[in-house]
């Protein structure tokens, strides 16, 4: 008896989860691709066909043939799409990197900051994480607008005479990103300098090796899994992102989660957004795919 | 060379620090502006905050978003952990690598696709959108988080203590609730706390899943925002951070001094 | 403590076949996959037996002992403890209490409620548990620990509360998994003790898996030595040294030295010859035919060393010393033949000082009696 209720409760924490998961996360994306093969129409919902239970087997069939490929080819048609796809990969890659430039010194001066010091300097990290993005990205309007702080405190050192321009521009975007973003790149470098034995540091300057080159040779390529960890964390959500375009990037600056939330919110195009949303996660399945399998033999060689 | 090295660091550390709170420091400041004007200083007030206490929609909102945050962030915390022990546990199960996959895929997922998809889903199922929807998105992207949590917890946990429970004696389902849970129980609790705080945060997912009469507090700032900066948002984003930094630092705080008191009982012994 | 030697001297029920073995393991085979952790194992233990599994790590030792806890399941075979077959009884419902290499003590729980856990799921009354882990305390000597965490305790007394703790339940058997392995060397040699006197006051049967040769020695009955998932030889501490079954044995416990060669004359006073044409004077070299390739095994200690060939000596051997390890209690000599062949020695260093002391390259000859060795077939 006490046995058959443990199969039970060890197929429930299997099953709850995993059905909630299922219903919530995976078949969405299955309505989202027939949505994406509809077309648009005046009602509610906006598209056809709606598949109905009362119509039948017949109706069924008649409804599949409606689908079609015709909302990719306007995707791919419209320069605007595939120009915003391509200008969301380079901020996104670009950010990525400058993330990676802020980040990196301030990860190592973190792993080689005395040990009673660093649980506090690991918290400091975590707990911007902790409030709330949008009043981050909220937080920089005031400092990057043309009479904003950062221009005041321009004005006041005489460096400039005339306001910089920075607000509504792919400038702020990357600074945007970079600042949102940085705890997720600083925490897995880290996590990677810290486990770090600091004596092959000693052992290759023993063996002649100087400083900034015992760097590159050594912490450098150790710190490798946190690097492509951080990078990944970075770059594969800052690709469809969209409240900091939305906030600090002006017209110009096109990236694809802005341009889904205009189509499905002002255009009410729903056809048309699912499949902005289709090829989106057709273009990041390869990163979080080579994301998971670089995590998984991380987790492999630690055990 | 080590004071080179030395020095090199500490300048990084407090470039990137004032890098990341220099902004959020600033919001704080200027939320005690006396000017209507945010950027221009103009004396010190706390009229912002009893405008915003007086703001009807505002407070509405805050409180949609308090009931949302608190809802999901329980049942995403029991979802998620029970996620985290069946990956941990359970090695071999039919469709166990679509599940880490699903599992861990919300993490990375665009917020814009997770929305859009789940509203696609209530609309073709005809669920009226609202309080429901909002609590339903929160609960499956936070869980998710949870799971991860909890699970590098159930990693390094030892599995002997379990198999020790059930030597002697104890039903599977004893074990995990007297021996398993207490020991990871500062993990589902930081799970807890990091659901929170995400449903807290959301403004995309909430966008698309929420209907009528469930505007949550981001959907409300972010309108205002759009609106353009009021020091009356600096003062509604004051009260969040102030909030959510307390809660960070007392659990930190309470975490630590068990620890201390642990170590201090383990050298007296 | 006499008298206690001499009672354990007679305890041998495996040598009456009158005798009911306990726990019996019936061609037991686990496998993990494609690796056989357990190879079609058959084993006997008895009542109030201190038995010892003892091998390398990953011989199958532990895979053994989980399956008896009921931790893990035969691949096939059938395991029976006291005339019952254990096939699907889960962990909870076994008379056996396990030892874990980790103690696995539950950190959240004091001492007591870790001693008092096993009592609670049975449903025992509160005064009664009480009673008990007040007994258990008194037992492993922590009776002022009993508030304490885990974490807040020295090694040597987690190893005690880990004991008390599976001892509280009274088990029919008690399961240990490297009990010691995590204490230091002098704390072990104690606790080695304090356990085989605990087993025998208590009249438990004790199951206990170690990598430790010496520690299997000194605490149990018989011991099982395994090696890749099978068992090689169950015997007891003298017999496993001075007649291993094999060479695998001889060398697992103890050092050997050991020569191949094959079998010239057969019976009681039989002839080995090896490859370079020495002939060796055996005792006794038991089944082995004539012409059968055979190793003679003869432990350092049986050889002795001298400067010059003794007179009465039935096999020596001569050559250079090539290396000297002086331990206090002894000297073992490495003395390199002119074969090339290396051979251990070992003397007692009963004297203070020894005049005109051996040293390196000296010459120098060992020898041993005819009945020295044993002559190993496998």
């Amino acid at each position: 008896m006490v046995r058959l209720f443990s199969m039970i409760g060890s197929r429930l924490v299997i099953a709850v989860p995993y059905l909630w998961l299922l219903v919530f996360f995976l078949v969405p994306f299955f309505i989202v691709f027939k949505i994406s093969l509809s077309q648009t129409t005046i009602a509610m919902p906006p598209y056809l066909p709606v598949f109905g239970l009362e119509e039948g087997i017949s109706g069924f069939i008649r409804n599949l043939r409606d689908l079609s490929f015709e909302n990719y080819l306007w995707l791919f048609q419209d320069a605007l799409y595939v120009n915003a796809y391509l200008s969301s990969l380079v901020i996104a890659a670009v950010s990525t990197l400058l993330t990676l430039l802020v980040g990196y010194p301030i990860a190592y001066g973190m792993a080689r900051a005395p040990a009673t010091l660093r649980p506090l300097l690991l918290m400091l990290i975590i707990l911007p994480f902790w409030t709330s993005f949008l009043i981050r990205v909220y937080a920089w309007i005031g400092i990057l607008k043309p009479e904003g702080l950062l221009n005041q405190f321009l004005f006041a050192l005489g460096v400039i005479d005339e306001p910089l321009i920075i607000l509504n521009t792919t400038s702020a975007v990357y600074i945007g990103i970079v600042y949102s973003y940085l705890p997720f790149m600083v925490l897995p470098l880290y996590a990677a300098l810290e486990k770090m034995d600091y004596s092959l540091i000693e052992a290759a300057q023993d063996l002649g090796c100087p400083p900034l080159a015992a760097f590159w040779k050594i912490t450098f390529p150790l710190s490798a899994p946190g690097v492509i960890a951080g990078c990944m964390l970075v770059f594969i959500p800052a690709v469809g992102e969209f409240v900091i375009p939305d906030l600090l990037g002006g017209s110009r600056t096109l990236m694809i989660g802005k341009t889904l939330w205009d189509e499905f919110f002002f255009n009410r195009d729903w056809p048309v957004s699912s499949a902005v949303a289709v090829v989106l996660l057709l273009i990041l399945v390869v990163p979080i795919a080579y994301f998971q399998r670089a995590q998984a033999r991380a987790r492999e060689q630690e055990s | 060379m080590a004071g080179t090295w030395g020095r090199f660091n500490v300048v990084a550390l407090a470039l990137g620090f004032a890098f990341l709170y220099l902004p959020i420091v600033l919001l704080v400041i200027y939320s005690f502006n006396e000017s209507r004007l945010v950027t221009v200083w103009a004396g010190f007030s706390t009229k912002w905050y009893v405008a915003m206490l007086n703001n009807r929609g505002l407070m509405d909102a805050a409180w949609v978003t308090a009931r949302v945050a608190f809802l999901s962030a329980t049942i995403a915390t029991v979802f998620g952990t029970m996620a985290a022990v069946a990956l941990t546990r359970y090695t071999r199960f039919r469709g166990r690598l679509l599940f880490s996959g699903i599992v861990f895929a919300p993490l990375v997922m665009p917020e814009v696709i997770t929305g859009l998809s789940l509203l696609l889903l209530f609309v073709a199922i005809n669920f009226d959108r609202g309080f429901a929807t909002v609590t339903i998105a929160h609960i499956t992207f936070s869980m998710c988080f949870v799971a991860v949590v909890v699970q590098s917890r159930l990693i390094t946990f030892d599995k002997s203590l379990e198999e020790a429970a059930l030597d002697l004696g104890a039903t599977p389902v004893k074990a995990f609730f007297q021996v398993t849970l207490p020991v990871i129980l500062p993990a589902v609790i930081a799970g807890w706390m990091l659901a929170f705080t995400l449903s807290l945060d959301d403004l995309v997912i909430a966008s698309f899943t929420s209907g009528p009469g469930a505007t949550t507090l981001p959907m409300k700032i972010y309108s205002q925002v759009r609106l353009g900066v009021t020091p009356e948002i600096n003062a509604v984003s004051t009260v969040l951070i102030g909030v959510v930094t307390v809660g960070v630092i007392v659990a930190s705080l309470v975490n630590k001094r068990q620890e201390v008191l642990r170590q201090r009982e383990a050298e007296i012994g | 403590m006499a008298s206690l030697g001499s009672t354990r001297r007679t305890f041998a029920p495996w040598a009456d076949p009158a005798a009911k073995p306990y726990i019996r393991f019936e061609n037991v085979t686990k496998r993990f996959g494609d690796f056989t952790a357990v190879d079609d194992l058959s084993l006997t233990i008895y009542e109030r037996e201190f038995f010892a599994l003892l091998g390398a790590s990953g011989c199958g030792k532990t895979t053994l002992l989980r399956m008896l806890g009921g931790f893990e399941q035969p691949t096939s075979g059938r395991i029976f403890l006291d005339g019952q077959d254990m096939k699907g009884i889960p962990p909870y419902r076994r008379p056996v209490n396990m030892m874990f290499q980790s103690y696995a003590l539950f950190p959240h729980m004091t001492v007591e409620a870790n001693i008092a856990f096993g009592l609670k799921q049975d449903g025992m009354p509160k005064p009664q548990i009480a009673e008990r882990v007040g007994q258990m305390l008194k037992l492993v000597k922590l009776e002022q620990f009993a508030k304490r965490k885990p974490q807040q305790l020295s090694g040597g007394q987690r190893q005690r509360v880990a004991l008390a703790r599976s001892l509280a339940k009274r088990p029919k058997v008690l399961l240990l998994d490297e009990p010691l392995a995590a204490l230091d060397k002098k704390l072990r040699e104690e606790t080695q003790f304090e356990l085989v006197d605990l087993q025998y006051e208590l009249g438990l049967t004790f199951i206990v898996v170690t990598h430790d040769q010496e520690e299997a020695m000194t605490m149990a009955d018989r011991i099982a030595i395994m090696d890749k998932g099978k068992v090689l030889q169950v015997a007891t501490p003298a017999e496993v040294y001075e007649a291993p079954s094999c060479r695998f044995v001889a060398d697992f416990v103890g050092s050997i030295n050991t020569f191949e060669g094959s079998v010239t004359k057969t019976g009681s006073a039989a002839r080995i010859r090896d490859r370079s044409g020495t002939e060796f004077r055996v005792a006794d070299a038991g089944e082995a035919a004539a012409g059968d390739t055979v190793w003679l095994a003869v432990r350092p200690e049986k050889l002795s060393i001298s400067r010059e060939r003794p007179a009465d000596a039935a096999n020596a051997l001569d050559g250079e010393i090539w290396d000297i390890a002086y331990l206090g209690d002894m000297t073992v000599y490495n003395v390199k033949l002119d074969d090339g062949r290396i051979v251990k020695a070992s003397t007692i260093n009963s004297i203070r000082r020894l005049e005109d002391a051996l040293t390196w390259h000296d010459r120098a000859w060992v020898s041993f009696s005819a009945d020295a060795g044993v002559v190993l077939t496998r």
